[in-house]
């Protein structure tokens, strides 16, 4: 970088301090201008050094404020605080903590930003540096995108560091020896003399003081829990069934809610009749939601059984019938008028494939349920004007203004507590059932009730990972691809969710969908002539984020598109690759998984492999898979995978996501699929919308890397390149070029 | 109607055809039990009637035959099951709402077959799913519980 670049940076961050008031970097803002919402709540004796370290008699809480959905966040977040705070992770107890724009995610913000994430220049820099600021003003606080790690590492790390600097100050005023004398260790102040004084017998003190300056971060080099594989703190609960997730919230009095609305999704209910209903033995109550109805009774199941009992009236749908209809207004949207965005126009396209002998070909993916295994809940009570909410949502403080509309009330009188998420894969930043309880609530004033979706609800009503065409052009000279054009087309997530109410914000609707073309243009590809263009359906389905968003159906077809290439070009597909990526850390990946694969052996036996690469989310991530064919159908036998985090704070958790997000692809590309017939969707439960079983399972290895400058979280990136990677193996094997989603719609896997 | 969960008897006054996954988590608050399909696809409310696996999804409540265990009764958190013992070494939960089923159900398969292969595994565990991708270190992990209780 040059030093002009340096300079300016700089100057940037000191202005950002300047502009948010000190919010992100300094000491007193966590005391002062930043709403702490921890202090409201304390007792005698008590403090709330950051907002993410509270301190009593008894104990030491650390607040995790991000979803806990299977991936880790409350152990790797726990870990970063108590890092600096010198607190062992057996010392602590950890809470989500209430909804606040404390803790809003800057992460989410630079996510959306018209740079890739493999472009280090002066001006990209500079915008991540200054994200936080509309962070903070729009009280960011979601869980989403892989961006709870890159946004806590430098912010939860110095709430450690200043928790335990308020705290050595105050023991050295009570010992009446200097800061600089003492030290931490164990959740305990030492003095010179070896004397110990736990935190918990300063938090009156401390809460008192105030520091002027934050300190220094710890090196690397001096870390005692970060980098190292630590124990989930949820683990032993998750395994004896005393986690507690929205489901599972139990209330004196409590009733118990089951939803239906109607089959043509988003459509109205135009009437109904509930008096069968209601005349069941166990039911409490049929109420309309405006869309559907909620039935109240003494326990689920006979909730669930009066649902069947009321008569619905339904109002058409106002999308096309079938499936065939709508992939038809997909492809209708490629066309000018109905551009979205074009990111990257390299070269000149037109002219390298004018007159040329271009490869051309079509993919299609589905729309696809999250199909979480916990299917959507909430539980609410409305009393003496106040609403309590509970549910497992990825974004509490918009859930809190939601409840507070679908309730008619101030969002001051709505307490949200985030539980833990039986699975959320981007559904569970949906809104509706955080509505729908709000909206059961305010008719059952002073009863708690349970709210749970039927599994058929929760699979055929959507939002759903909207379906998309890829189409894509080129040609190929000298063993290369000289010229490639390539088109993404699909509805819109963005402005699905703005009009259900999911988004902290309205999105302005002149805004390119950065979700359209995701990991599709920003590719580390030099490649002289390279154009990508989004396309914007017209609305059809409700399209919602699913793991790893755009970059699940576009990674599918830029990598497959690239196998294809490969073929014409006559190359081998990870020595085109590595020919064509710019990015080192990109290209180390590849390299790494090629070694662990032995890629360049060939497998035995009836054996055959595919590669993808796929950057998304910020981090570059190769995956191979292998395959093999047997007389009962194809089985996936080995997938090798490797992706560069920047840093690996928890190893073994890193292990698991990738596995968890290959697995998730895996499903996909093999089976999951949404389809309609008669306006309405013909799948309801696990039966027939087919998820990854034991037996499908294959070996997965993985290898983190860590040459990319930037932190960067691990969630979705395992995703996005299983389907390619599978779908190139089964042409190495059997010669044919799948390019439609789910592969098992074309061949039989075992 | 009386009925012993976990060692506890309990007197019952619900409807017969009542599932006894309704029973145990609306009526008894027994909630380590989950709720995921409702017809037997999904593994999650996997409870043992006289230490055999069973979904409580489709057992109505008059026809439990015996004594019904469910996760809370599998053990003490002081004296863990051995196969909760694996499962935490191996940290296989990730968001763990299956965990309770896939647990009750590798115990069963322990119970029969104290040296299970991997396709042992497989061909017992594929009724139970998980979103989140744990099945490898479901695997390792009833590997290592069978070592266990063979060693015990």
């Amino acid at each position: 970088m040059t030093r002009l670049g340096k300079y300016t940076r700089r100057g940037f961050i000191v202005a950002s301090v300047a502009v948010a008031g000190g919010v992100v970097f300094g000491v007193r803002t966590y005391r002062a201008q930043l709403e702490n919402p921890l202090i409201a709540e304390l007792g005698q004796g008590e403090a709330a050094l950051t907002p993410y370290v509270k301190i009593t008699g008894d104990g030491i809480t650390l607040i995790t404020p991000r979803a806990e959905m299977g991936q880790g966040i409350h152990t790797t977040l726990a870990s970063l605080v108590a890092e600096e705070l010198d607190v062992e992770l057996d010392q602590v107890r950890i809470a989500h903590g209430p909804p606040s724009s404390a803790y809003f995610n800057g992460g989410v913000v630079e996510e959306g930003y018209p740079f890739p994430t493999t472009d280090l220049g002066t001006v990209p820099e500079f915008a991540r540096a200054q994200r936080d600021i509309p962070a903070v003003f729009l009280g960011y606080q979601i869980t989403g995108g892989s961006t709870s790690t890159h946004d806590a590492y430098v912010k939860m790390r110095r709430a450690g560091a200043v928790a335990r600097e308020t705290l050595k100050t105050a023991a050295a005023a009570r010992a009446g020896i200097p800061v600089a004398r003492l030290s931490t260790e164990g959740g305990a102040v030492v003095l010179p003399d070896g004397t110990r004084i736990p935190y918990t017998e300063l938090a009156a003190e401390a809460a008192a003081v105030d520091l002027a300056d934050a300190p220094e971060l710890r090196p690397r080099s001096a870390w005692r829990i970060l980098g190292k594989s630590q124990d989930r703190l949820d683990v032993v609960d998750k395994s004896t069934g005393r986690a507690i997730y929205a489901s599972d919230i139990r209330l004196p009095g409590m009733r118990f809610g089951a939803l239906r609305r109607s089959p043509f999704l988003g459509g109205r209910l135009r009437s109904f009749d509930a008096s069968a209903a209601l005349a069941m033995p166990r039911v409490d109550a049929v109420i309309d939601i405006g869309n559907g109805v909620v039935v109240v009774a003494a326990d689920t199941w006979a909730a669930m059984q009066a649902l069947d009992a009321v008569i619905y009236d339904w109002a058409p749908p106002d999308y096309p019938l079938d499936s065939a209809g709508h992939f038809e207004v997909i492809a209708a949207a490629f066309r000018p008028e109905q551009q979205d965005s074009r990111q990257r126009d390299d070269g000149n396209v037109a002219d390298a494939l004018a007159g040329a002998q271009a490869i051309e070909g079509e993919y299609r993916a589905p729309y696809l349920a999250h199909a979480t295994m916990e299917p959507m809940s909430a539980a609410a009570l409305m009393q003496d004007g106040a609403l309590q909410i509970w549910a497992g949502t990825q974004g509490p403080t918009v859930a809190r203004r939601e409840a507070a509309l679908a309730a008619g009330i101030d969002k001051q009188a709505v307490t949200i507590t985030t539980t833990l998420l039986g699975g959320g894969f981007g559904r569970r930043g949906e809104m509706d059932f955080v509505q729908i309880a709000a909206k059961v609530a305010t008719q059952m004033q002073g009863t708690p009730v349970l709210l749970t979706y039927p599994r058929e609800e929760d699979m055929s009503r959507g939002p759903y990972r909207p379906a998309a065409i890829g189409r894509f052009r080129a040609v190929v000279a000298d063993g290369l691809p000289l010229a490639v054009d390539i088109a993404t087309a699909s509805p819109s997530i963005m402005a699905g969710i703005d009009a259900r109410g999911g988004a902290p914000a309205p999105i302005p609707a002149f805004l390119p969908d950065f979700t359209l073309s995701q990991a599709l243009w920003d590719q580390p590809y030099g490649i002289a002539n390279y154009r990508v263009t989004g396309y914007r359906s017209a609305p059809l389905l409700p399209a919602s984020f699913w793991r790893s968003v755009g970059a699940s159906q576009n990674s599918f077809f830029h990598e497959c598109m690239m196998d294809e290439l490969a073929v014409a070009a006559g190359c081998d597909p990870v020595e085109m690759r590595l020919a064509l990526i710019t990015d080192a850390p990109s290209r180390a990946v590849l390299a790494a998984v090629a070694d662990m694969a032995d890629w360049g052996t060939a497998p035995v036996g009836a054996r055959a492999r595919g590669v993808a690469f796929a950057l998304a989310f910020g981090v570059p991530t190769a995956q191979i898979v292998e395959i093999e064919d047997t007389p009962s159908g194809i089985i996936v036998r080995d997938v090798w995978v490797a992706a560069d985090v920047g840093v690996a704070l928890d190893p073994r958790n890193l292990d698991a996501q990738l596995i968890s997000g290959v697995s998730f692809g895996l499903s996909a590309a093999i089976g999951e699929e949404i389809t309609l017939t008669d306006g309405a969707v013909d799948q309801s439960n696990y039966h027939d919308y087919p998820v990854l079983r034991m037996y499908q399972a294959p070996r997965i290895h993985t290898r983190i890397l860590e040459n990319q400058p930037h932190i960067r979280g691990i969630g979705e990136p395992g995703t996005p390149a299983t389907a390619p990677a599978l779908a190139n193996a089964i042409f190495a094997l059997t010669g044919q070029r799948l390019r439609d989603l789910p592969l098992g719609r074309s061949v039989v896997f075992a | 109607m009386e009925l012993t969960i976990n060692g506890t008897s309990h007197t019952l006054n619900l409807p017969d055809d009542m599932p006894l996954l309704w029973v145990l988590r609306d009526a008894l608050d027994i909630t380590g039990v989950k709720y995921g399909c409702g017809i037997a696809q999904c593994g999650a409310c996997t409870v043992h009637i006289n230490g055999e696996a069973v979904r409580s999804c489709q057992v109505a409540l008059a026809d439990v035959w015996g004594e019904v265990t469910t996760i809370e009764g599998l053990a003490t958190p002081e004296a863990l099951h051995a196969v909760q013992t694996a499962w935490i070494a191996h940290q296989v939960a990730q968001c763990g709402y299956c965990q309770s089923g896939q647990i009750m159900q590798a115990v069963d398969l322990l119970g029969r077959n104290p040296a299970p292969s991997d396709d042992d595994i497989d061909a017992a565990m594929s009724g139970n799913l998980c979103r989140c991708g744990t099945y490898p270190r479901i695997r390792a992990a009833i590997h290592s519980a069978a070592t266990a209780l063979r060693e015990t």
